[in-house]
Formats: C-alpha cells, structure tokens, sequence
C-alpha cells in the first residue's frame, strides 16, 4: 500500500520534469553556493593554521619589546632558563622574510627541511629557503625552494636575514610550550619585554574574519534565495497533487501515513539536491579560490594556496544544510497535508489565493524589520551588527514586495485604457502572489548587485584618486646593504631633484601592531598625504618633531582625538596633528619627523628610498642605480607600483562580483521556475480570453510583457534599496571590517546596465512558458470550458 | 664511551623538527682539515678540560647513580656536546660551532629526558677550562680548575636537578695515555673520564623535591673520526664495584665485521688497565619492547680476568631518552660475584 501510494506521489513528477528540475536545481544551487563559500573559508582557516605553525606559535606566545630586541636579551633570557627563540622579519620586495634560529626554533611540522648539506649552508652560506612561487621574487639571493615554505614568505637563518634587512637584533622572541619549571620572573631579566598572545598568524585571523564574514553572508544570501526556489517549487507541487492526496486518502491511506511518504520524498530530493549541491560547490569553490587567494594575499598578505583540498566536513555540512533548507521549504505544506480533511475540494488556486490574504500581515513583519534595521544603523556596533542590519533591511524589504507590487499595480491600472490593458494589468495583479516568492528572490539580488556594485565602484574611483596622489614619487629603490645604501644615496644626492630615504621601524601603538613612518620634510609628502582631520599647520608641526600624524585605521580604532598624545616608544609621546588615509593597509601607522625617529630607534633598515626625477630621466637613474649593484627587481617606478596597487584592488572585489551574478542567476531561475508552473495553472484564465479573439501568439507576448513589467517594477524596488545597502556598506560595515570610510558616489549608467539585465533575464525566464502558451493546442483551451468546475 | 660520537656525529646534521631520518651508518667520513687523535698525544690541564674546536666532535658526560631520602634508586644524566662544521672558533653568530645539551632524571616508575640546542660563538652555549664551565641554557656544570668538584643544574618542564660533586680519585685515562682506539680499523679519540665523584644534592619531579647521595662518573672526549663505516650501534656499561673499582666496557655492534670490544679496569687509586676485544662477555637476557623498539635490559655480563660473573638489571626498563636523537641511557643494578650500581647507554636500537 505504501509503495503503491509513494508511487502514486512520485508520479506526478513525470508528468511535471521541469518542476523537478527547479526543485533538484533550486535546492542544489542554494547548497552549491553555502558549500562553496564554506570551502574557501575553510580552505583560507586552514592555511592560516599551516602560516601560524610555520613558526611554531599556533597557540605559543610571543614576547615583544617597545622595538627591536637585542641580541643580549635573548642570550639572558636562555641562560636564566627561559625557552625562547629569535625572529627577525621584514620585507624582501613582496616578500617576509623570516629569520629564524633552527636550534632554539620549536619544532614543527612546517619547520625548513634542514637535512643533509642544507644546515650548513642556512646557517654558513646565506642560504634562503621560499617556496617555487615565491622563489623567483628573490633574485640576487641564494634561494633554494622548499615546498612547505608558505606562500609570499621566505626562511632563512637570523645572521642571513640581519645582513638582508640591515638588521641587528630581533623583532620579537617565540615563547615555546611548555616552559622549564622555576624560571625566575621575566620582569626580572628582560624588564623591557612583554608577552603577547596575538601573533601574526593571530592577525592575520583577525583581519581576514570580516572577509570570510563578508563572504558567508553572501553564501547565506544565496542560499536563502535558493531556498525561495524551493519553497515555491515544493508548495506548488503539494497543491497540484491535492487531487493525488484525496484519492489517496479516500482509498484508506492514513494521514499520517501520506505526511511521512511526502516527508520521505523531501528527503530523498533532498539527499540528490546535497549530492548535486556539494559536487557544484566544490566546483564554485575551486573556481573561485584563486580569486579569493590573490584577494587575501594583495589585501591582507594572508598566504592561501589557489587549490583546493576535499575536507568531509563541509561535504557533511552540505547536506547538513540541504536537509535543513528542504525541511523549512517543506515544513508548512507537510503541516497542511497533515490536516487536510479527508474529502477538501481539490481547488490548486486556492493555494495561491490564500496567500494573498496574508499579504497586509506580510508586509507589517517586513516593516517591523526595516525599522529594525533602521534602528541597529543607529544603534548597533561591531560588524556582527553592520551585517544583521543588512540582514533586517534586505528581508524587510522583500517581506513587504508584494504589497508594493500589488499597490504599484493599482496605481498603472488608473491610467492604463481600454479594455485590454485593464485585463492585462488586472491578470497581472492577480499573478503577484504566485510570482511574489521568485520575486523576491529577484529583489533581493538586484539589490545586493546595486549595493556592491556602488560600494566597488566608489571605492574604485577613491582609490585610484588616492594612489595617484600618494604615489608621487617617480622611482622606488631598495638596496641590498647599508653599504649599497650609502652608495645609493650619493648616487640620488647627485642625480635626483630630491632624495627621499624610506626609514620605517614596526612597533606597537596602543595595543596594536603598527608601523612608525620617518619622513623627510619635502613637498612630496605635502601633496600626496591629504589629511582628513587636522590642526592647523601641521605639516610644520610633524616636520618640526612637534606632532604625529595617524592612519584612518588607528584613528577610527582609537578613538584619539587631535591634540591628544600617542606614546610611539617608552617615554616619546607626540600629540596627534593630523589623520590621513591609508587604503589597503589592515595595521595602524603614524608618521613622524624622521630624525627624530633615528634618533630613537637605532636598529632602523637603511635601505629603502623613494626619488624625484623628471620623468624622462627615470631611465637614466635606473641603470646608474643598478651600475652601482643594485637589483633591477629592487628599482620600482611609478607606473608598477601603480599596477600592483590597483591589481591587488581588483582582486578584492572579484570573488564579490563573481557571487553577485551567480546570485542574480538563481534569481533568474526562480522566475522561470514560478513561471512555468504558473502556467499551467493559468490556462482557465486565459481561455476566456482566447475565446474572445486574443490570438495565441497575442497572448504569449503578453505574457512577455508582463515578465517585464515584474521586472522593471522589482528593480525600482531594489534600487532605492540597493543605495541603502551601498551606503551601509560604505560608512558602516567597510569602517568595521577594513579601518576606513569612503564617500558614496553615483553610477547611473551601471544600474541602467543592471536594469537591462534583469529585463533580459526576466524575458529569458518568461521565454519557454510563453513559447508553450504561443503552441497549445486549442483543444486544450476548449476543454478548459468542459472541465469547468 | 667514545661510541657516543654515534649521537654526536649526528648533531652536525641537527635541527629542531627535522627527525634523524639519518641511519646511524656512514658516520666515520674522513674528516677535512679537523684534527686527527695521534698516539702519544698527551693531555694538558686544565686547558684539556675546555672546547677543542680543532676536532669535530666532542662532550662532556655525567652519569649519576643516587639513592634517594625515600631509599630507592634514582639516575641522573647531563651531557654537553659540541659539533663543528669547521676547525674553527668565532665569537660572531655565524660560528660553525654548534651545542646540543641532554639531561635525564630515572626513577624505578618514571623517566624523564629533556635536549636543548644551540649555535656557537652566541653565548648560549659553550665551555670553557678557567674557571672550569660547560653550558647550554641555564643548564651549567661547573667548578674547580682540575674537575675535583663540581655543581651541576639542570631544569626542564617536568623534571629538575641540583648536584654537588666531589671526587675521590685522580683522572683516568682510556687507552693509551687517552688514545681510545674505537675499530679494527684504527679510529681513535681522546678520552678520559673521572669515575671517582660522591655525590649529594636534590631533585625535583611533579611529585616534589628529594635530597639524593650518590656516585658519579664524568666522561670527556674528543674526536674527529670516531667511527667505522659499518659500526651500527653500541652497548656501554660503566660499573661501581662497592670495594672502589671501577669498569668502563663498551662493544660496538658491526652489521659487516666481528663486534669491537673494549674497556678499562680501574682500581681505586687510579691504575687502569685496558681491555681488549674478548675479555668480556654480554649476553642479553631479557628484551624490552619500548613504542616498538627492541631493547635489551637485562644482561649477563662476565669478566673472568678479575673473576666478575654478575647479572645487570635496568633500574628502570624504559629508561629511552625520546629526544631529536634517541637512544637508552640509564642506571642499573646488578648482583652475582659482585653487587653494585652502574649506567647503561644503548645506541642503534631505533
């Protein structure tokens, strides 16, 4: 009985394949998308671990001093016992170079493979290990590659990494686990040092996390609109079979009997959706992952490699998630089956109907949640905050769709003629509920696509304005020694019209880490350092050693006014004069007179410079620096540093546009869907009609009309309240996530362009019902009239 | 005691997480520009007695048989080693020197081991002749000029010691005036130990501090080839006779060639007299399997020459020092003609 009855039910998907379909491809699209972006986070998670293990400080601790810590620190801390060991880092080009001591170092599984011949050369030869990608950036050295070097980093011995980097001491001192017992107080033999638990594996988590929150609420917002696929499809699957359910019932299946078969059909879809799904969302995943990669490599320096590996956590988590979106999707339709009585009218309208009526009660949830999310725009802080509130206002929005359809419908209808327009307008209001879910599926996309559009865009046209300012400088040198050095900057002195050495040394300010910027007082930084706040003057006040000027990242995190002293070093505090931006920098900065920095801080790499030169002399400088021995990847001119800048902006925002038109995809498909079974369904309506003297091929081009008529009516919804998620983006979340703030422009033409594709993807949803409609049978119209109930 | 240049030689290859994934063959390389042991070398003190960068390979170990407040054995190991890249000797960072410490706490239940590691010419590590020292971390030996007393520290995270030692008898040297032949071959190191310490101090476990009175035995070489090419692995016994005699007897297990055997009786004003390969026996008695290793700890140990037919029992039989480079290292007791203390170092069983 039960198998007969469960193949009764399965049946009327031979007969409704496309349904199918939209059920399968609903449910696997919206799981393809959440397993996808819980891949690459989890991938990303994963390399961060590996990056922390590198060095052995996966839940080690570190001690960090007010600068460089010198050699005799480290020696005292070892022989009073202490288990430390020495790192010293700094930059090789795009590269970290880690100096690291391989006898005191913790061992790791990520540690350099020293066996055999290479010992004595990481510690006697210079020799330098980085993994094949990163090797190549580090010509002039003696690298030799070693695979689990991680990306963007090479190791190398302390003694090779000072003479590099023009070093002396240590950047800070890994705390191995466990310690000895009874060591005497640290305060004691390195009173200058403290214990930190953050590391830059740690900072690295940190500052990627609004990324990969960034980018769940992207896999959230696709499932949910998946899930509206689902909904739609599963609801009007119950109501067709109503029919099915009553001969069932009537032949002495119980109730609870044809819940649990349904159920069990849920589940089996559900179980071929998630195999679906998790197969399509290791393919979004590897597709996307080298994107995400440069992303976070040109963003963060976080190291992520472009492949990816198959983990059965997230394949169990696919389903997981499959299970529990076919179960919502299903869970009310299973409710109504339950109590359907035994001999209801089967009335497949009825369904359709009946939400109308929920519609005031609809739209009141919706307006509840946009105030909601008015109120945590005001209220609320911290990112969790900036995406609930993006949250409340993109399904308040939705919520109260199809009211607004139906209101904005009612409003053409007062100044649409004739007979046939008012029919038209009127079907058409009679559609809204049935079309509202794939609708909001619709809504919701374009406005995500304005909202992040807008945001990429402005930021676009900020950035590239802020590099060609903050990029004046017409050649970026990088010797090899403090003796090249030298060399270097007699060489500028005599060629250049201004020779503009480089000095930074890392640090911590208020509690982060940071760098201290020396600059020389020179017109350059004047005009490619705009200020957003400042005292007055005070670029005569930093130069003059008199102030500090901060990054927008430290400003926003500290909260420090103007005037009020920052501690740089112990015992040296300046007055903050003025704040500047500091785009794609995740860490804080100050900038600071740069004698007063040398006279601070001993331990300074003397390598870097920046010069001024007429622009046709670059070449000329060029081969007079490399004459003197400097590497040709060591010289920079502006236009490179120009391109990295902005490859690595590009990069950023890829993996946002790439979701934006999967997203906009599934919208798509949600509509066809809707339409397709709507369209059976609607054959008593149109009938009349028909028989009235509307041609069939009249009718299906009415049809397309109304598909773009939803459409254009959903995207001037979605446009108003892209800009709201645009602007929440902007001053709310990208404050949160990356430090900075940025002006909210315009681009109509982009949601022009938008507009004509949700048009397009409307009439291409709208195609194939229309195309039926323009070739059924008349017969098929006549026997409306037969069957009429 | 020379073999232990089986674990030394391995240091030059050393780092923390590299696993010695080296077989314990192909040790006995030539040695290039180091300095060679030549017969009819002899000893001078106390400069003998610091770091001899000229030779590749070289320690400074201390074995210690004590019996605690509680009346039950306990053994104590410290060792410094000292690895050269080069015969040479800077004070700068890059110095092709590099230390490798180990220390050891057995009880009759537990053993504890621990290593440190250090490069040269940094000061983490080191030795020196006047005032006598030797250091890695806050590990130090340390005392008088001629060795005669001694002060030895060591912590780690789960175990610590704090000896004072003072000898009893003269210096002894192995071999010929300190020329230690290792193989039918003829590799040789300088050697000498002093076997004559009394001992008393505290150590210290997760179960508390305990005061311990005992004996101990320094061992110093130096060597630049200590090895033969097929030499897989050693068995070395070093004995406390309670009338004052001690005997150091080593064999090295050849996978090619006959075992090479050798040894000294020492009497306990000094007198040594050298063993030759076959003047001893030992035969394994028993065999403990330690994560997998097979490790003799019971042995039947004969030396007719002076009439010792005695049975050896490891104190603890999981006394495996599970470090970078591991290998068996632990008290004993044993009981037949003779009863008595000694050490227990067993290498190659990996």
């Amino acid at each position: 009985m039960h198998r007969t009855a469960f193949l009764a039910l399965l049946s009327h998907w031979r007969r409704q394949p496309l349904q199918l379909v939209a059920l399968l491809f609903g449910l696997a699209a919206a799981t393809a998308l959440w397993t996808g972006v819980q891949a690459i986070n989890q991938e990303a998670r994963a390399s961060y671990d590996e990056a922390a293990s590198a060095l052995g400080q996966g839940t080690e601790q570190r001690l960090v001093g007010e600068g460089p810590i010198p050699r005799e620190t480290f020696i005292a801390l070892r022989r009073a016992g202490w288990l430390v060991s020495p790192v010293v880092e700094g930059r090789v080009g795009r590269v970290t170079l880690l100096g690291i001591d391989p006898f005191t170092l913790p061992p790791t599984a990520a540690s350099p493979n020293l066996q055999g011949d290479r010992l004595g050369a990481f510690l006697g030869e210079g020799l330098v290990l980085a993994n094949a990608d990163t090797a190549p950036a580090l010509s002039g050295l003696n690298v030799e590659t070693a695979a689990n070097i991680p990306d963007g980093q090479a190791t190398a011995d302390v003694t090779t990494a000072w003479d590099i980097l023009g070093k002396i001491g240590f950047d800070y001192l890994v705390l191995t686990s466990p310690q000895p017992m009874g060591l005497p107080p640290l305060a004691q033999i390195a009173p200058g040092l403290s214990q930190v638990t953050e590391e830059a594996a740690g900072d690295i988590a940190n500052l990627t996390r609004s990324f990969h929150l960034n980018l769940t609420a992207f896999g959230l917002l696709s499932f949910a609109v998946g899930l509206f696929i689902v909904h739609a499809a599963i609801g009007l699957a119950f109501e067709q079979r109503r029919s099915i359910f009553r001969t069932l019932r009537a032949l002495g299946l119980p109730s609870r009997s044809l819940t649990l078969l349904l159920a069990a059909e849920t589940a089996v879809f559900a179980l071929l959706a998630g195999a679906l799904g998790v197969a399509l969302g290791y393919g979004v995943a590897s597709a996307l992952l080298p994107g995400v990669a440069g992303t976070l490599r040109g963003l963060y320096g976080a190291s992520v490699p472009g492949s990816l590996t198959l983990d059965p956590s997230w394949v169990l988590s696919g389903f997981a998630i499959t299970f529990a979106g076919a179960a919502v999707a299903a869970t009310s339709s299973l409710w109504r089956v339950a109590r359907l009585p035994i001999l209801a009218p089967a009335r497949p309208r009825a369904w359709a109907m009946a939400s109308a009526r929920g519609r005031y009660a609809q739209a009141s949830v919706g307006a509840l949640l946009l105030i909601v999310s008015g109120v945590i725009a005001f209220q609320g802080e911290g990112l969790i905050a900036g995406f609930a509130m993006l949250g409340a206002l993109l399904f308040g929005a939705a919520l109260m769709l199809p009211l607004m359809l139906d209101l904005s419908l009612a409003v053409v209808a007062r100044f649409v003629q004739g007979v046939l327009g008012q029919w038209v307008v009127a079907d058409t209001r009679q559609q809204v509920p049935g079309m509202s879910l794939a609708l909001m599926a619709l809504l919701l996309a374009l406005a995500a696509n304005i909202g992040v559009g807008t945001m990429v865009s402005s930021f676009r046209a900020t950035f590239t304005g802020w590099i060609d300012q903050r990029l004046a400088s017409e050649l970026y040198l990088t010797a090899q020694t403090p003796a090249q050095a030298a060399a270097l900057e007699a060489l500028l002195d005599a060629e250049a019209d201004a020779t503009l050495p480089l000095r930074t040394t890392s640090t911590r300010l208020a509690g982060g880490p940071a760098d201290i910027l020396g600059v020389v007082a020179h017109q350059t930084y004047q005009e490619g350092w705009p200020l957003i706040v400042s005292v007055d003057d005070p670029w005569t006040q930093m130069n003059a050693g008199e102030g500090v000027f901060i990054n927008e990242q430290l400003w926003r995190r500290t909260g420090l006014e103007l005037g009020d002293p920052l501690e740089l070093l112990p015992g040296w505090s300046l007055p903050v004069s003025g704040v500047y931006t500091d785009y794609g920098n995740p860490e804080g900065q100050a900038m600071v007179a740069q004698p007063e920095l040398l006279a601070r801080v001993a331990d300074i790499s003397p390598l870097r410079y920046a010069a001024r030169i007429a622009p046709e002399r670059t070449g000329e400088l060029r081969a007079a620096a490399e004459a003197i021995g400097v590497p040709s990847g060591n010289i920079l001119d502006q236009a490179s540093v120009k391109r990295i800048s902005l490859d690595v902006f590009e990069r950023t925002f890829l993996v946002t546009g790439a979701l934006n038109i999967l997203t906009l995809g599934v919208a798509a498909f949600a509509i066809l869907a809707s339409l397709t079974t709507l369209a059976s369904m609607r054959l008593p309506q149109l009938a009349p009609v028909w028989a009235m003297g509307l041609t069939r091929s009249r009718l299906a081009r009415l049809e397309l009309l109304r598909a773009a008529l939803f459409a254009a009516l959903t995207f001037v919804f979605a446009l108003p309240l892209g800009l709201a998620v645009a602007w929440m983006l902007l001053s709310v979340v990208n404050v949160q996530a990356f430090g900075w703030k940025l002006p909210m422009l315009a681009f109509p033409v982009e949601w022009f362009r938008l507009l004509l594709l949700a048009l397009l993807a409307a009439l291409l949803a709208a195609a194939l019902p229309a195309w039926r409609l323009g070739r059924v049978a008349p017969s098929r119209l006549l026997k409306v009239f037969a069957d009429e109930r | 005691m020379n073999v232990r240049a089986f674990l030394f030689a391995l240091l030059v290859l050393l780092s923390p997480g590299v696993a010695a994934a080296q077989s314990f063959a192909g040790l006995g390389e030539d040695a290039e520009g180091f300095a060679l042991p030549q017969l009819g070398d002899q000893f001078v003190f106390p400069e003998d007695h610091g770091p001899h960068p000229a030779y590749r390979i070289e320690w400074w170990y201390l074995t210690a048989n004590l019996i605690g407040a509680d009346g039950r054995d306990y053994g104590v190991q410290w060792t410094l080693f000292r690895s050269a890249r080069e015969p040479r000797s800077d004070e700068s960072w890059q110095s092709p020197q590099t230390w490798m410490g180990h220390a050891a706490l057995t009880s009759p239940e537990a053993h504890f081991a621990a290593e440190r590691f250090s490069r040269g010419g940094s000061g983490q590590a080191g030795a020196q002749a006047s005032p006598f020292a030797a250091w890695i971390d806050d590990w130090e030996m340390a005392g008088s000029d001629d060795l005669s007393s001694l002060t030895l520290t060591a912590k780690s995270a789960n175990f610590a010691y704090s000896l004072q030692l003072q000898a009893q008898g003269p210096l002894v040297f192995h071999g010929q005036d300190g020329h230690s032949v290792k193989s039918a071959e003829g590799q040789a190191s300088r050697y000498y130990s002093q076997p004559f310490y009394e001992v008393n101090g505290e150590i210290e476990t997760s179960d508390g501090t305990m005061q311990v009175t005992g004996n101990a035995w320094l061992d110093r070489e130096y060597s630049s080839q200590p090895l033969g090419r097929t030499q897989s692995g050693w068995d070395w016994f070093a004995f406390t006779f309670p009338d004052g005699h001690r005997l150091m007897a080593f064999e090295l297990r050849d996978s090619e060639n006959a075992d090479y055997q050798s040894g000294s009786w020492i009497s306990p004003d000094g007198t040594v007299t050298q063993l030759q390969p076959g003047d001893f026996e030992a035969e394994p008695l028993n065999i403990t399997d330690i994560g997998g290793r097979k490790v003799p700890t019971r042995w039947a140990f004969s030396y007719p020459a002076e009439g010792v037919d005695i049975e050896v029992t490891a104190v603890n039989a999981n006394a495996w020092n599970d470090l970078v480079f591991g290998y068996w290292e632990g008290p004993f007791r044993f009981t037949g003609t003779h009863e008595g203390t000694g050490y227990l170092e067993m290498t190659g069983y990996e």
